[in-house]
């Protein structure tokens, strides 16, 4: 690990606040205007498989049951059960206590099992409940821990609180990968969710992950090309690369194509792909079908001619 | 790597005539010689039309209609000139897609340009101007400013419409009327505008194009019944209409040329920064006046600033003007192609190490790679002359002191631009800054409510803004 990781809070603080700024009107603009790319014909196509094959879909609701959580397994598997080359979606996204029914679900599939833990979608539980939750999300079959930062302790300037619970629960994951759900729309300014970003990943987070789906605001481009910009350093620096997944709103295959272009324009290749980026989203994944269906038939199905799981 | 299929715009949305008359006194005809010049697409070097060039009688006829129109124009109530002001940018605004593709094909800049900044901000500047027709008695200028005469305006080929709009939206605005020469290798988007003007049922008479080489620029300068002479161009040739006009008592504002300083600070938001500079010089394939054409980067991140900026410049799409992703198009001509080849060469020659990422030109047309030149100091030329395209001169700094003397250390003075997170550097350096714009933590950003114009070599006279008025008034 890190000098950080050994270090006193005052070496983590001025190395955050030593980070280069935002400006928040330039990145705003810079991911505007990649919004406009124009993908077409076999980009297009190309696109859609690769944002279906980077889906982490996601039921995180109260009302889950086993039989909402098999079902969305089997659509995991499955997308389009008319169209047999349309690959599956990287992830499957639950809370803990429906991780059993998933494993089971999806055993032998290839698609991985992520669960969400760590008190989400809030945080502010003890540590220890914490890391019970992840412990125990694991144990019953999580290959993927979707945790949240005390946004609390981070706004309030406490980094080391912060650092320490992700490196705690980075050891309760074992070999389970860590990602780190910063929650930017609670950090208020695009230099907190620089800072944010450093912070996990110096931590050891393996993706940092923009929302929870849970607040006001949840993934957005200039968030995300932040993000991505923090990645692309942090591999210049320690020769790691960290996911990234924006998640939350993104819910038409226009949306999945912009994100796919601002990596493509700012990270490149390396991100292209299901192991380092992931979108978590929902409803996006009928869309993608829709599109899908559309580029090889030439017409537009009804929505009734895509599963509602 | 994510390839992009092509997306091109349709050319078809553009009726193209195979050839093209003077508008005089409301009216096209094809001039009294009967002599033409070919404009040409510089991406391909396909003819798109053939042009009347406007000779010195043409020109007697434009003028003389203009000032047969001024009388009535300029005697209607404000808020009947704003009538038609408004009805022109409305019609603008509906004929949009067809001017930015006819733009794009005559001048070489993308489509996405010509669509996303061009186009709005040309209607923008009508619709502004057309505001202040029925305000003029409260724009600062005493109780009854009048409106100056006939106007002769010779405009540029880099922003064909758009310069076109700054000239021609505050003459008609303040009751002038107007004669209007566009660029030799740019000339349909002002007929196009023409015909916009009978859409708009103009009177007659207010807006005259004629159209022509430098001779008929001169021509139009130097008429005796011109009042009020507007350039925008070289520098050369602005000294040269400033020595014909001299005593004649027109009135002149020049906008020139440029050497813009970018000045990022080592505290600067990289990531912005780097885009700003890359908007600030391949804009428009540096075609661009107030182009941040010098790099002044603090020496204590220059290096790594650098890394960041090739980086940034190796994801540029250079190629087809008409389609949607391509962010760098045509250079305007031949002949501009080739002072850029000139100066650059001298560039290396002089020492200067010279980078541009890999892209494949096209065969056909008009092309120049985005190149930056490193390790260039004031006593290069590269970093004294303006070269008008997509060539950046990079220069390194140690103190703001040292920053604000470089950037002022140019017989320019049209734009600059500084990039720091720490507010009070902005205000102390922009005020020391020798510049008509200063741009902070931006770059390229116009807006028709700002008044826009040079120092020193760079013109004198402002256009935009209430600031603009000025020029068309007495």
């Amino acid at each position: 690990m890190t000098v950080a990781a050994t270090a006193g809070l005052s070496d983590l603080r001025s190395f955050l606040h030593g980070l280069p700024g935002v400006d928040h009107v330039g990145v705003e603009a810079r991911a505007a205007a990649l919004a406009t790319r124009s993908i077409k014909a076999d980009s297009k196509a190309k696109a859609i498989d690769l944002a279906i094959r980077m889906i982490d879909l996601t039921t995180l609701e109260g009302a889950d049951t086993p039989g909402k959580v098999r079902a969305l397994c089997a659509k995991a598997r499955r997308p389009d059960p008319a169209d047999p080359s349309c690959p599956p979606v990287a992830a499957i996204c639950v809370y803990p206590a429906m991780v059993p029914v998933a494993a089971a679900a999806l055993a032998g599939s290839g698609v991985h099992l992520a669960s969400v833990a760590t008190a989400f979608p809030s945080g502010q539980a003890p540590l220890e409940v914490k890391l019970a939750d992840t412990r125990e999300a694991v144990a019953a079959g999580a290959g993927e821990i979707d945790m949240v930062i005390s946004r609390g302790a981070f706004l309030a300037g406490d980094y080391t609180r912060v650092f320490d619970e992700i490196t705690a629960v980075k050891d309760a994951c074992g070999g389970a990968h860590l990602k780190v759900i910063l929650e930017t729309g609670e950090l208020g300014t695009y230099d907190n969710i620089r800072r944010a970003s450093w912070l996990a990943m110096l931590a050891g987070a393996d993706f940092i992950k923009t929302s929870t789906g849970k607040v006001a605001v949840n993934a957005t481009l200039p968030i995300t090309l932040v993000m991505l910009e923090a990645v692309r350093d942090f591999r210049e620096r320690h020769g790691r690369i960290i996911g990234v997944k924006p998640a939350g709103g993104i819910k038409t295959t226009k949306d999945a194509i912009k994100y796919l272009v601002l990596i493509n324009e700012t990270v490149g290749d390396d991100w292209l792909h299901p192991d380092r980026f992931r979108l978590g989203a929902s409803s996006l994944l009928n869309d993608l079908l829709m599109q899908r269906t559309k580029l090889t038939t030439g017409h537009y199905a009804g929505p009734d001619y895509f599963t509602l799981d | 790597m994510f390839e992009y299929a092509p997306a091109p715009e349709s050319r078809s949305v553009v009726d193209l005539a195979g050839s093209y008359g003077l508008f005089i006194d409301g009216a096209f005809d094809s001039g009294k010689d009967g002599n033409v010049f070919k404009t040409v697409n510089p991406a391909t070097e396909e003819v798109l039309a053939e042009v009347a060039t406007a000779g010195p009688e043409d020109v007697d006829r434009a003028v003389a209609a203009a000032r047969r129109a001024f009388g009535p124009w300029s005697e209607l109530p404000g808020a009947e000139r704003a009538k038609y002001l408004f009805r022109i940018a409305r019609i603008i605004q509906e004929r949009a897609r067809e001017l930015a593709v006819l733009e794009s094909l005559d001048n070489g800049k993308p489509i996405k340009e010509a669509r996303d900044v061009d186009l709005p901000l040309v209607a923008a500047h009508f619709f502004y101007y057309a505001g202040w027709a029925d305000k003029l008695a409260y724009a600062g200028f005493g109780p009854d400013p009048r409106p100056l005469g006939v106007a002769g305006q010779v405009i540029p080929w880099n922003f064909p419409l758009l310069m076109l709009a700054w000239k021609v939206a505050p003459a008609l605005a303040t009751g002038n009327t107007v004669v209007l020469k566009p660029a030799e290798t740019t000339p349909l988007s002002a007929l196009f505008f023409a015909d916009v003007c009978r859409q708009a049922e103009l009177p007659p008479g207010v807006v005259n194009i004629v159209t022509g080489a430098g001779d008929t620029g001169a021509y139009l300068v130097q008429h005796p019944d011109v009042d009020k002479v507007a350039f925008t161009g070289s520098t050369e040739v602005g000294r040269e209409i400033a020595r014909t006009v001299a005593g004649s008592g027109k009135r002149l504002t020049l906008e020139l040329g440029g050497k813009a300083a970018n000045i990022v600070f080592d505290d600067a938001p990289v990531d912005q920064a780097v885009e700003g500079i890359v908007n600030g010089i391949f804009f428009n394939q540096g075609h661009v006046c107030c182009a941040g054409s010098r790099l002044l980067v603090q020496e204590s991140i220059a290096d790594s600033f650098l890394d960041s900026l090739k980086r940034r410049m190796a994801t540029l799409r250079v190629g087809d003007p008409l389609d949607k992703n391509t962010d760098i198009g045509a250079i305007n001509s031949a002949a501009q192609l080739a002072r850029i080849s000139e100066l650059s060469e001298i560039g290396s020659a002089e020492g200067a190490e010279r980078w541009s990422p890999e892209c494949s030109l096209p065969e056909r047309g008009f092309w120049f790679a985005p190149t930056i030149f490193t390790g260039v100091t004031q006593a290069h030329r590269i970093a004294r002359e303006e070269i008008f395209g997509p060539v950046l001169s990079v220069l390194t700094f140690r103190t703001p002191e040292e920053a604000v003397a470089k950037a002022n250390n140019t017989p320019y003075g049209l734009s600059a631009g500084i990039w720091t997170e720490k507010g009070s550097r902005i205000l102390a350096v922009a005020d020391k800054l020798r510049a008509g714009v200063v741009w902070a933590n931006t770059f390229n950003k116009f807006d028709p409510a700002s008044p826009f114009g040079g120092y020193k070599e760079s013109g004198y006279g402002r256009e935009g803004g209430r600031h603009g008025l000025e020029a068309y008034l007495a």
